[in-house]
C-alpha cells in the first residue's frame, strides 16, 4: 500500500523526508501555538469523541439559548434605565403619551417602540429566557430516566439543579424588570410570600423592598442580581457542568462494541464542532423567528404599575407557573392563629414549604438510589428507561404533580378556553394533585415492566414476523423469527438488580446489631424498587430458547421469507431474489 | 343619427305644448316628494308611532321574553329565595334590552351560568320595538347616540388625550375581569367576562350603563359619559393599531406564551435535534455502497 505524501512533504526514499512549507493557516497556527502552547490542549481535545444521540443535544438547546440571552441581554442594558424615578412618558406609543410612570418602565417602552430593532431583542430575550429553562428540564428529564445521573455524575447533576434554581431566578428578576402591570403584580405577590414567613417574613420583606412596599429599591436591586450576580454564578456553575462532563466523558447506550471504558462516537473537529456550531445557529433562528413574528410580554399594553389595577390572566412565566398553581388550589382558609400571629399555611405550603421540598427531593435522587442499591461501581452505559421502572415511575409522578400543579396556574385560562367552570378545575386539582401522582406511578411502573417482558420475548423466541401460518389442524400461530446478534446483544448489554437481603435485627448472640435499622428500610426499599423487574434471561434460557426454536423452524423450513402471494399460482416474480425477511 | 334629431326635434316641439308648464311642476313635486318620503328624518313618522312601536314591542315580548320575564315583564321567581327565572325589567330601560338582545344574547337558548353572544334573533325594527315597550315600563338608561360613544368631532389632540385618559380608565376598571388586551377572563363557576374584541362602541356603552350578567354597573356619576366615551375610544385604538410585536398568540398573557414555548421552541429544537442526530458521518459500509 502507497500513500501519496506528496502533497505535506517530500522525499525521495532515500533521504528523510521535509516538511513542506505551510500555508498561511498553519503558520498562523504555529505562531499562536509557539506563544500560547495551544497544540498541547489542542491535540487531544480536538480529538475529544462524543457519542451520537439526539437526546444528548438536550443540554445544548440550553447552552445556546443562555448565548443568545447574553448577546440580547447586553443589548437591552445599554437603553434600559433601572430606576423607579417617577417621569411622564413622551415617547412615540400613543397610548401611553402623558402617563407617569417608572424610569424603568418608561424606557422599556422606548426600547420597544424607539430603539432600532429594540423589540426584536426584547422578545428574542424573552423567548430565550423562556425556552433556557425549558431546555434545561427537559435535558435533566433526559439525564433522570436513562440514568445518567448514577456514579460519577451525581455532583453535576446537582449543579445541574443548582442551574435550574437559578434560571428560575434569574428569569423571575428579568421578568420584573420593566415595572409594568403584570410583572409588578409578581413582585407584589412575592412581597407577600416573603411576608408569609413566619417570625422573620415582614423584616425580610422591608430588607429587600428598603422599606414599605414597593419603595424605591426593589428595581435597581433586582437589575443588579439579573445582569451581574445570577448570570456570574451561572457562568460559572455551566463551565463547571461542562468540564466535569470532558472529565467525567459522555455517556453512551449499550451496543455492540461499546462499553464502560470506552466512548464510541465521532471526534469533536470536525464532526462535532460541526454539529453543534449548526446547532447554536438552530437555536438562534428559531428564537430570532419566535422574537420576530411572536409577541411576548406587551408592556405597553399592561401600561406601568399601579398596586390598585390588576389584570385578568395575571400570571408569571411558564416556569413558576406551578407553584402558582399549588396557591391557586389550596383552600384559602388555612390559617392559624398562634399567640395572636397569623401562620398563613394557605401561602406557605405551596410557596415556602413544596417547591424548595421538590428541590431537594430532585437534588437527592442519585444519591438515594446510591444508597439503597449500594452500587459503587462507575456507569457510563445509559439503562433504557424500561429496565429502572421504579425510577422511571418516579419520576413520572414527580412530572405529573408538576403537570397537574402547572395546569391549575393557568385554571382561569382553561376555564374561558374549555368553557369549564374555574371553581371545579379547582376542586378536581385538589383531588388529582394527591392521586394523579400515584396513578402515574403505578401505570408506568407496569408499563415499563411489561416492556421488559416484551424484550424478553423477544430475546427467547425472537421477533413477531407477521406471517401467520395455517397447520394442518387448522390451527393458526404467528411465526417468529430470531433477532439479530447485534439487537440482542443491546438487549442483554444490562446488570441483572439485585435486591438486598432483609438483615435480622439480631446477630447469633441475640445483640440488636448495629445501623439494623436504616439497614432494614434500605433493604426493603431494595425490594420496592427491583423485585417487581424481570431479569434478562440466563445463558442456559437462551440456548435452551435458541434450540426450541432451531427445531421449530426444521418443521417450518422454507418458510424463512415473507409470502409474496403467489405460492400457488404461476405469477411468481421470476427474476427478483428472495426478499429476505428484514433483520430485526 | 337621423333618429336622434327627429327625436330631440319632436321633444323641442312638446316643450312648447300649452300643457308642458303643468306637466314639468307636477314632476318636480313626485320627484321632490319622493324624495323627502326617502330622506326624510324618521322622527316625524316614528314619533307618530311609538304607541304602535310599543304594542309591536309588547307582541314580541310575549312571544319571546315572556316564558322567563312574566308577561308584564315583572320577572319570575323561583322557589328559592333570591332566585330568579328571568328578572323583572321593569326600569332597566331600552340599553339594557338594546344590548341584551342587540348582540343575541337575549333570548338565551339554554338556562346556564351565563348567556353567551350568538347570532342576533330579531331585526333591527324589532330590536326597537322591544326596546320601546321596556322602557315604557318604568324609566330606564335610553339608547346612546353614536356622538355618545364615538371621538369623532374632536379635534386630534382632544382624541390623544382622550385614548391615553381610556387606558388608564380601562386598566383601573376593566381588566381585572377582561383582561389587559380585552381578551375575556373567568369569573366563578363557568361565567366569564367575555371578549371586548370586535365589540362595537354602542354596546360597550350599553354594557357600561347597564351593568349585563355579573358586569357591575358604571352609572354616569361613576364614570362620567367622557370618561366611557374614552374607553371606548382606547379599545377602539388598539384594535386600529398595528400588532407591532407579531401574532398576539391570543392575548392571554404568560400562559398562551408558554404553551408557545413548549411546543414550538422546544418542540422544534428537539425535532431539530433529532434530525442532526440522525445525519451523520456514515459509519457503515452498506450505507456508502447504496
Amino acid at each position: 500500500m502507497s500513500v501519496d505524501t506528496s502533497k505535506v512533504a517530500t522525499s525521495n526514499r532515500t533521504n528523510a523526508a521535509t516538511a513542506s512549507k505551510p500555508g498561511p493557516a498553519g503558520s498562523l497556527a504555529t505562531w499562536a501555538d509557539d506563544r500560547l502552547g495551544l497544540a498541547t490542549a489542542m491535540k487531544k481535545n480536538l480529538r475529544k469523541v462524543f457519542p451520537d444521540h439526539w437526546s444528548f443535544m438536550l443540554g445544548e438547546i440550553a447552552l445556546w439559548s443562555f448565548v443568545v440571552l447574553l448577546l440580547t441581554g447586553v443589548f437591552l442594558t445599554l437603553w434600559f434605565n433601572p430606576s423607579m424615578g417617577h417621569i411622564t412618558y413622551e415617547g412615540s406609543y400613543d397610548q401611553l403619551r402623558g402617563i407617569g410612570m417608572s424610569e424603568s418602565m418608561a424606557s422599556t417602552v422606548h426600547i420597544s417602540f424607539d430603539v432600532r430593532g429594540g423589540l426584536l431583542m426584547r422578545q428574542m430575550h424573552h423567548w430565550a429566557a423562556a425556552i433556557f429553562i425549558a431546555s434545561m428540564m427537559v435535558h435533566l428529564l433526559r439525564v433522570a430516566f436513562t440514568g445518567a445521573y448514577r456514579k460519577p455524575r451525581e455532583l453535576n447533576w446537582v449543579i445541574g439543579c443548582v442551574l435550574l434554581l437559578l434560571g428560575t431566578l434569574e428569569g423571575f428578576t428579568g421578568y420584573s424588570l420593566p415595572d409594568d402591570l403584570l410583572s409588578g403584580t409578581g413582585v407584589r405577590a412575592a412581597d407577600g410570600f416573603l411576608k408569609a414567613t413566619p417570625v422573620v417574613g415582614a423584616y425580610m420583606s422591608f430588607f429587600l423592598f428598603g422599606g414599605e412596599f414597593p419603595g424605591e429599591s426593589i428595581i435597581p436591586r433586582l437589575y443588579i442580581i439579573h445582569v451581574l450576580l445570577i448570570p456570574g454564578i451561572l457562568l460559572a456553575l455551566i463551565a463547571a457542568h461542562m468540564l466535569l462532563l470532558v472529565y467525567h466523558k459522555h455517556t453512551q447506550w449499550p451496543g455492540p462494541g461499546r462499553t464502560e471504558q470506552n466512548v464510541v462516537g465521532f471526534p469533536m473537529l470536525p464532526v462535532y464542532a460541526a454539529k453543534a456550531g449548526g446547532f447554536f445557529f438552530m437555536v438562534f433562528g428559531v428564537i430570532a423567528l419566535m422574537g420576530g413574528l411572536m409577541s411576548i410580554n406587551p408592556v405597553w399594553k399592561f401600561g406601568p404599575y399601579d398596586p390598585t389595577k390588576v389584570t385578568a390572566g395575571s400570571q408569571p412565566d411558564w416556569y413558576m407557573g406551578w407553584p402558582d398553581g399549588l396557591l391557586r388550589i389550596i383552600p384559602s382558609h388555612w390559617e392559624s392563629v398562634i399567640f395572636g400571629y397569623t401562620i398563613s399555611w394557605n401561602v406557605m405550603l405551596p410557596i415556602l414549604i413544596v417547591p424548595p421540598l421538590m428541590l431537594v427531593v430532585l437534588i437527592l435522587l442519585p444519591f438515594l438510589e446510591g444508597w439503597i442499591t449500594g452500587d459503587k461501581r462507575d456507569h457510563h452505559l445509559l439503562q433504557r428507561p424500561r429496565n429502572a421502572p421504579t425510577r422511571t415511575a418516579v419520576m413520572v409522578a414527580l412530572m405529573t404533580f408538576y403537570g397537574l400543579a402547572w395546569a391549575a396556574g393557568g385554571n382561569d385560562i382553561i376555564a374561558i378556553k374549555l368553557h369549564l367552570s374555574i371553581n371545579q378545575i379547582t376542586y378536581f386539582m385538589r383531588v388529582a394533585i394527591f392521586l394523579g401522582p400515584v396513578l402515574a406511578f403505578w401505570i408506568t411502573r407496569r408499563w415499563c415492566i411489561s416492556l421488559q417482558r416484551h424484550d424478553n420475548e423477544k430475546l427467547l423466541h425472537g421477533y413477531e414476523t407477521g406471517i401467520i401460518t395455517r397447520s394442518p389442524e387448522g390451527q393458526y400461530s404467528e411465526r417468529h423469527l430470531p433477532i439479530s446478534a447485534t439487537s440482542a446483544y443491546t438487549l442483554t448489554a444490562r446488570d441483572r438488580d439485585e435486591v438486598l437481603a432483609l438483615p435480622s435485627e439480631t446477630d447469633s448472640a441475640g445483640v440488636t446489631a448495629p445501623n439494623s435499622r436504616s439497614e432494614r428500610l434500605r433493604a426493603r426499599l431494595s425490594s420496592w424498587m427491583y423485585s417487581n423487574n424481570v431479569q434478562k434471561p440466563t445463558r442456559a434460557e437462551l440456548e435452551e430458547a435458541h434450540h426450541h426454536a432451531e427445531h421449530e423452524a426444521e418443521l417450518q423450513a422454507g418458510l424463512d421469507h415473507p409470502a409474496d402471494g403467489h405460492q400457488f399460482d404461476d405469477h411468481r416474480l421470476r427474476d427478483a431474489d428472495d426478499v429476505p425477511l428484514r433483520d430485526h | 343619427m337621423r333618429l336622434l334629431n327627429r327625436t330631440a326635434g319632436r321633444l323641442s316641439r312638446h316643450r312648447r305644448g300649452p300643457l308642458a308648464g303643468l306637466a314639468v311642476l307636477l314632476l318636480g313635486l313626485l320627484i321632490s316628494g319622493s324624495l323627502y318620503t326617502a330622506f326624510a328624518p324618521a322622527q316625524a313618522q316614528s314619533q307618530a308611532s311609538e304607541t304602535e312601536k310599543i304594542a309591536q314591542g309588547k307582541e314580541l315580548f310575549l312571544a319571546s321574553c315572556a316564558f322567563c320575564h312574566g308577561k308584564n315583564g315583572e320577572g319570575i321567581p323561583t322557589v328559592r329565595p333570591g332566585y330568579q327565572i328571568g328578572p323583572p325589567l321593569v326600569g332597566t330601560g331600552a340599553a339594557a334590552v338594546d344590548f341584551q338582545v342587540g348582540t343575541g344574547r337575549m333570548p338565551m337558548a339554554a338556562p346556564g351560568q351565563q348567556a353567551p353572544r350568538k347570532a342576533v334573533a330579531f331585526s333591527d325594527d324589532e330590536v326597537d320595538a322591544l326596546a320601546a315597550y321596556v322602557a315604557s315600563l318604568g324609566p330606564g338608561p335610553a339608547i346612546p347616540n353614536e356622538s355618545d360613544y364615538s371621538i369623532e368631532g374632536l379635534s386630534e389632540e382632544e382624541r390623544q388625550e382622550a385614548i391615553s385618559r381610556g387606558g388608564q380608565i380601562f386598566l383601573t376598571n376593566c381588566t381585572a375581569c377582561h383582561n389587559f388586551n380585552g381578551a375575556g377572563g373567568a369569573m366563578p363557576r363557568g361565567g366569564y367576562a367575555p371578549t371586548l374584541h370586535g365589540v362595537e362602541g354602542k354596546y360597550i356603552y350599553e354594557a357600561l350603563l347597564t351593568g349585563p350578567q355579573q358586569m357591575p354597573t358604571f352609572s354616569n356619576g361613576n364614570l362620567s359619559p367622557d370618561e366611557k366615551r374614552d374607553v371606548i375610544a382606547y379599545l377602539g385604538s388598539l384594535e386600529d393599531a398595528p400588532e407591532v410585536a407579531g401574532f398576539t398568540l391570543g392575548g392571554y398573557g404568560p400562559v398562551g406564551e408558554g404553551l408557545f414555548v413548549w411546543v414550538l421552541g422546544i418542540g422544534g429544537l428537539v425535532g431539530a435535534a433529532v434530525w442532526i442526530a440522525s445525519h451523520t458521518t456514515r459509519t457503515t459500509k452498506s450505507k456508502v455502497e447504496s
